[in-house]
């Protein structure tokens, strides 16, 4: 059973920890008992959608696994900001070997608990999306299909960011990058191009896939909270802003991962065992037109001559996921 | 116990009796076998408490290891050829991590041209990642120098490469006196590790570190493979009151003493060579032999004092640098620094052409003479290399080089000269 939204008399929102909730229907991040895994002081961009989302996602697996918790970090950006040596941010037992390695360090690591009999202590393994669609996308794959007692999560902001805002696998189309410059023709990321792995990981039946976005943080915590209750492979692809990759304005992170979703650029859904179980349906539907024009790396889709074609293109896709997911009220599932 | 095995056969022995907790495998030739024989052992419950992982490739296999490694458990994983290479990534960050990995290397050429067979040139690829590599002569050392690179590898937290020679060894049935679980458990103390990850004592590993550190880092590393060389030789003597045998060290002489030519090499055919060596000293010629066990660190010292009192040395090598000649070569050259003693380089061996005793006789005759080049590639067949350097000059898309060089040669599996 995951997050069913609320929506509080007084406000309207969906605001995390809000003191009118049972108490055990608030989230970990509200709680003053939290683990701070990802404690404050460490080196990320303001406003930065990754370290909120780490910040949510390792607090509420820490929170699940009773403080018992070891991690494993592909190189990127949540690496570097959080342990500038000899600092390190995080509370947590954590290991950084190579930027395509996550998920089979933690197969290590799950392995060497195994063989301890230390059932209680969990593994997750975290990179960002160059680090789980590219580089480590095969050692991703072979923990998936060995259901390797680890959770994995991606945190997705388009690019490689940490190295000056190139292409990715998850970049999305049109989206202008380092390598893919807004230029020529047919500007920015070309279409058919990229994959999206919350699928891949479907379709190797591991029990667990979901996707999230730092706009609905309690929903994450939630489904990070189920992936926790589950042995196995499990996987969980959040969608995390990055005000320097995207150009946006720092204080417009939570508000740009919010349209993502209203749009259906990004389908928010949970998966068990191949099938989709739960959808975050869309609450306001908007053209992608809104979630677009705020980001620098969409500009050249709004100058002296906008490109209408290529919007048209962009609203087709956040249409398919719409009818393939079910984002609104009483479409299909 | 006596026993009648294969080489991998006996290497996988010997890890199981040092009680491995994890084993990530992944098929590569000539190293197959060894994986094999742990996996049945781990499967049937022969071998207990381990955990066996087939992993999709060898830099998974290493990155498993690492993590695993890092996690306390002590862990084995093997490979060859490419795979060393696929991986070499994670074989730099286990040793700059400083996780007591052990290895078997069965040493394999690379390609291209694609070739499963034995040279050097895999291991020596890696010479500088920071591992400890030991070669082993035979495959009873191949046996005794895994239960002492455990022993290493934990006490001094460094990564340890066994390297044997792929086929030659790791295929070849031979005699071997397997230890008994006794005697390995009173050589090997249960693995104690000096970081760890654990939510008792939470630590970050791998953090970044810039300019204002890097270089000591990687100083405490070379320190490390340093105070290697001055415990090897106690834990062989150690080895040796356990066991009752002569396993491991920096390196080893034979007929050296007053030997006025000394034969340098590494591996197996060291057998061939003391062979050579025997019925030239039978015949009256000053020869001897100087094996190297230890390649990483180099016993430059050890190397020095064995070498020194030579007239020439012949460094014959299954390694090539290319450009240059010799890796081997260019090591002991640098033990022999400001000596008055030539040192040739002999390359030999390559992608598994036999060294015979009859090209050895023939060599080393030509050495005692002084009639060597300073690079010299044993029992290279010339007239196919010049036929190809004349194809090319003669038509600019002369094709794919070796296939080329294969049809000159004709149709032939393995030639022995």
């Amino acid at each position: 059973m995951s997050f069913q939204p609320v929506k509080f008399y007084q406000t309207g929102t969906f605001t995390v920890g809000n003191r009118l909730l049972a108490p055990e229907e608030r989230s970990v991040q509200s709680s003053p008992r939290r683990f701070n895994s990802l404690n404050s002081g460490h080196r990320a961009c303001q406003g930065c959608g990754e370290a909120l989302g780490a910040r949510y996602a390792i607090d509420a697996a820490m929170e699940a696994a009773h403080g018992q918790l070891i991690a494993a970090n592909a190189t990127g950006c949540l690496e570097v900001f959080s342990t500038p040596y000899p600092e390190t941010s995080w509370q947590i037992p954590w290991v950084h070997s190579l930027f395509g390695n996550a998920a089979a360090v933690a197969t290590g690591v799950a392995a060497a608990l195994k063989v301890k009999g230390r059932k209680e202590v969990r593994v997750v393994a975290q990179g960002g999306d160059g680090g789980t669609t590219d580089i480590g996308f095969g050692c991703l794959s072979g923990m998936f299909e060995r259901n390797d007692d680890v959770l994995y999560i991606c945190y997705d902001n388009g690019g490689y960011m940490n190295t000056g805002v190139q292409r990715s696998s998850a970049t999305p189309p049109a989206a202008r990058t380092a390598t893919t410059m807004a230029v020529g023709d047919e500007p920015g990321n070309p279409f058919g191009q990229g994959k999206f792995v919350p699928a891949i990981a479907m379709a190797h039946d591991i029990p667990y896939v979901a996707t999230a976005t730092v706009a609905d943080l309690r929903d994450l915590e939630a489904k990070v909270g189920r992936a926790m209750e589950i042995h196995g492979a499990r996987y969980i692809h959040i969608l995390v802003p990055c005000p320097l990759g995207w150009g946006t304005a720092s204080n417009e992170t939570i508000k740009m991962a919010r349209l993502a979703k209203e749009t259906g650029i990004f389908p928010v859904f949970a998966a068990e065992n191949g099938v989709v179980t739960e959808v975050l349906k869309i609450r306001h539907r908007l053209p992608v037109e809104e979630y677009l024009k705020p980001q620098k790396r969409y500009a050249h889709l709004f100058g002296k001559q906008p490109r209408v074609d290529v919007i048209a293109r962009l609203q087709a896709l956040a249409d398919r996921n719409i009818k393939k997911y079910g984002l609104l009220d009483g479409g299909a599932n | 116990m006596l026993k009648q095995c294969e080489g991998s056969h006996a290497v996988a022995e010997a890890v199981a009796l040092c009680r491995p907790e994890v084993i990530c495998a992944y098929p590569i030739s000539p190293q197959t076998h060894i994986v094999e024989g742990l996996g049945e052992m781990v499967k049937s419950g022969e071998l207990k408490n381990c955990e066996f992982i087939n992993v999709e490739s060898e830099f998974a296999a290493m990155s498993v290891a690492i993590g695993s490694s890092a996690t306390g458990a002590r862990t084995y994983t093997a490979t060859a050829s490419q795979g060393l290479l696929f991986m070499a990534e994670a074989v730099y960050n286990a040793s700059g991590l400083g996780l007591p990995i052990v290895m078997t290397v069965a040493n394999r050429a690379i390609g291209a041209p694609i070739n499963i067979w034995n040279d050097h040139t895999d291991a020596l690829s890696q010479r500088d990642s920071g591992w400890l590599q030991l070669f082993a002569e035979t495959n009873q050392e191949a046996l005794d120098l895994h239960i002492q690179a455990f022993r290493l590898a934990e006490e001094l937290s460094l990564p340890v490469m066994v390297c044997m020679d792929g086929f030659i060894l790791t295929h070849a049935y031979e005699r071997v006196d397997v230890p008994t679980q006794e005697q390995v458990d009173a050589y090997l103390p249960p693995y104690e590790p000096r970081q760890v990850l654990d939510p008792k004592e939470p630590v970050s590993i791998g953090a970044m570190v810039g300019p204002e550190a890097f270089m000591e880092v990687r100083y405490l590393a070379h320190a490390k493979q340093m105070q290697a060389l001055e415990r090897i030789p106690a834990y062989a003597a150690e080895f040796k009151a356990v066991f009752g045998r002569d396993s491991g060290g920096l390196c080893h002489t034979y007929h050296a003493d007053d030997a006025d030519t000394i034969i340098v090499a590494m591996g197996s055919v060291l057998g061939t060579i003391k062979d050579v060596v025997d019925e030239m000293r039978a015949a009256g010629h000053k020869v001897g032999v100087l094996g190297i066990t230890l390649f990483r660190p180099f016993p430059i010292h050890d190397v020095r004092e064995a070498l020194h009192r030579a007239k020439r040395v012949v460094v014959l090598e299954k390694s090539l640098a290319v450009g240059l000649g010799g890796i081997v070569a260019t090591n002991v050259r640098m033990a022999l620094s400001a000596l008055p003693i030539d040192v040739y380089t002999v390359v030999a061996g390559l992608g598994g052409r036999p060294i015979t005793m009859r090209s050895l006789h023939a060599l080393f005759r030509k050495a005692e003479k002084d009639d060597l080049d300073p690079v010299t590639f044993l029992d290279l067949n010339r007239a196919v290399v010049d036929k190809q350097l004349a194809r090319e000059k003669a038509t600019r898309r002369s094709g794919p080089i070796a296939e080329n060089l294969l049809r000159d040669v004709g149709v032939v599996a393995a030639k022995i000269a």
